[in-house]
């Protein structure tokens, strides 16, 4: 039998990704930034918060301190693809292979255990919270506060011109915005997000992890496709619930996974099976349908209908 | 109003696909000049509305709009001045983003993009006031996504964009080449209206000759990078597209003979 505990154990995961994958969303979706920062900020979040709380930071402080790392992460992504004209993919691998030192110089070692510090679960429990209850009330509150405060920042001046420069960066620029510094910009809050999640996470289970952010791109991705399958993605509000129901789902499906008998380190090429059965659907769709339509008694060109002068820049 | 000082520009300088794009155009526009520009293919036309957009830097002269001199000025620090459409109805509008939310972010077109509100409740009425001058019924849709609309209505709308905040210089390239020639020509007729209504000054690519001497008071032809003629006033209202035709192959002629002359050296 499934034990409640373990269900509330994968909606707490869900919920606590679910900031991760809020990142994920904001560069993917809405920047059409395909960052893989993200496996080296959501380790640097852990690190940091990790780090501090094991020197006697007070675990608030230590993991507020951690998103603003991430921003860093971000942005130094966004300088390489803007000011340096590297490749987006590309700029996203360098800082995340830098930031892989970096993590080991912050931890001094690959594992740092938190079980016995104090976190920020045990100063909820000391406000009296009771301890089964802590985890999930603060991963649902920072979940669903952070959903809420994109969803306003979206509708912003500032926020709308980020998801123009996603959309069309020609009309932006000609509108007089400096889409290089959006990017950035986006690319900062996204792993900023991303970080703050690392720190929750390394407090949750219990200790920071070097390896932990392997993965973390695909996961985040998984999450946000899962998200819009469900739930459509007709406004903005609905876009991010979308994406915390993703994750949530997500989590669950791991979990069922692992039921089922999948060992746990081949949750990895299940995921990414996932994320290419979820991208590559559209494409295959279309080619059955085009075969379809090439059957006989369809087999009628469409010829051009209009000539217009041809244009050749 | 608009200045533009010797303006040159070559493409892949040093290689042997460098291509000189511009050779020394200069071209003065007095306030509430409309001007139309035409030219074959490769002539140079959108490079020079690109040029005095600043999607590249030009290599020599200088672009002075409104007493400023713009031409150090990346593309969106030149903005306030300058509003543009693009052939593309795509180009000018973003798809995945509601009309209210188009026009929101064209109306701060050059200003500093704040954590405010980005649509306010006035924004929404005055918009609503605004598109019922298209006589399309995009007042009732404000919300809707721009993706949902026809190429022709995004056009209206992108024009309508360009011109909200009213621009110091008018770029329009091609604007109404891509669409039917019926929308096409709705597209120029409210061109005109909104351009006469601000009295805007305007610079106007196309390929259509009779519309080049339909539209505003002077027609500029490019070839090769250059100005090669530049018509307004009587001169310019007693022309039929006949004659500008024969204008044209007429810079073409001495061109080849030019080349003949070279060759024969």
């Amino acid at each position: 039998m499934i034990s409640l505990g373990a269900l509330g154990g994968a909606l707490e995961q869900g919920l606590v990704y679910a900031v991760m994958a809020l990142g994920v969303y904001l560069t993917f979706r809405v920047l059409n930034f395909p960052d893989l920062t993200v496996d080296g900020s959501f380790p640097l979040g852990a690190a940091v918060a990790a780090k501090l709380i094991c020197g006697g930071v007070d675990p608030v402080v230590a993991t507020v301190v951690a998103p603003a790392l991430g921003f860093v992460a971000g942005a130094t992504t966004g300088v390489l693809n803007t000011r340096l004209r590297i490749s987006g993919l590309l700029s996203g691998i360098l800082t995340m292979t830098a930031l892989y030192s970096v993590n080991l110089r912050i931890m001094g070692r690959a594992n740092i255990p938190l079980l016995r510090s104090a976190t920020v679960l045990t100063t909820l429990r000391g406000l009296g919270v009771p301890a089964g209850v802590a985890a999930i009330l603060l991963f649902l509150v920072s979940a669903i506060l952070l959903k809420l405060v994109l969803d306003v920042f979206l509708r912003t001046e500032f926020g709308m011109a980020l998801r123009a420069t996603g959309d069309n960066e020609v009309m932006i620029r000609s509108l007089g915005v400096n889409t290089d510094s959006m990017k950035i910009v986006g690319l900062g809050l996204s792993n900023a997000l991303v970080a703050l999640s690392g720190a929750m996470v390394a407090q949750y289970q219990g200790f920071a992890d070097i390896g932990m952010g392997i993965g973390m791109v695909v996961a985040g991705l998984a999450s946000v496709i899962l998200g819009g399958a469900i739930i459509a993605p007709i406004s903005i509000g609905m876009a991010t619930f979308g994406v915390v129901a993703g994750s949530v789902v997500y989590r669950f499906a791991v979990f069922f996974a692992l039921r089922m008998g999948f060992a746990p380190t081949d949750l990895k090429i299940v995921t990414a099976a996932l994320v290419v059965i979820a991208l590559s659907g559209p494409t295959i769709r279309a080619r059955l349908g085009a075969e379809r339509r090439r059957a006989p008694g369809h087999g009628k060109s469409e010829a051009s209908r209009e000539n217009f002068p041809a244009r050749n820049h | 109003m608009v200045s533009l000082r010797h303006l040159g520009k070559t493409f892949l300088p040093g290689t042997t696909n460098g291509r000189m794009a511009l050779r020394d155009v200069s071209l003065d526009l007095a306030s509430g000049d409309f001007v139309t520009i035409i030219g074959s293919n490769g002539a140079g036309k959108s490079t020079l509305l690109n040029a005095v957009a600043g999607v590249f830097p030009v290599d020599e002269g200088t672009i002075i709009i409104d007493g400023q001199d713009v031409t150090a000025l990346p593309e969106h620090g030149r903005a306030a001045a300058i509003g543009r459409v693009f052939q593309d109805p795509m180009q000018g509008t973003a798809g995945s983003m509601s009309i209210e939310e188009n026009l929101a972010m064209a109306a701060r077109r050059g200003e500093r993009r704040r954590l405010a509100r980005g649509v306010t409740q006035e924004d929404r009425e005055s918009f609503k006031e605004y598109l019922a001058l298209l006589g399309l019924g995009l007042e009732s849709r404000l919300s809707d996504q721009v993706k949902l609309l026809s190429g022709g209505q995004r056009q209206a709308l992108a024009l309508l964009m360009a011109t909200i905040k009213r621009p110091k210089l008018l770029l329009l390239d091609e604007h109404a080449a891509a669409l039917d020639p019926r929308t096409a020509q709705d597209i120029l007729a409210l061109t005109d209206r909104i351009v006469r209504r601000y009295g805007l000054t305007v610079m106007m690519v196309t390929h259509n000759l009779r519309h080049a001497l339909t539209f505003g008071n002077r027609t500029v032809m490019m070839h090769e990078g250059e100005i090669v003629l530049d018509v307004g006033g009587p001169e310019r209202s007693g022309m039929t597209v006949a004659d500008l035709l024969e204008r044209f192959h007429a810079t073409r002629g001495e061109r080849l003979s030019d080349d003949r002359i070279l060759l024969e050296v």
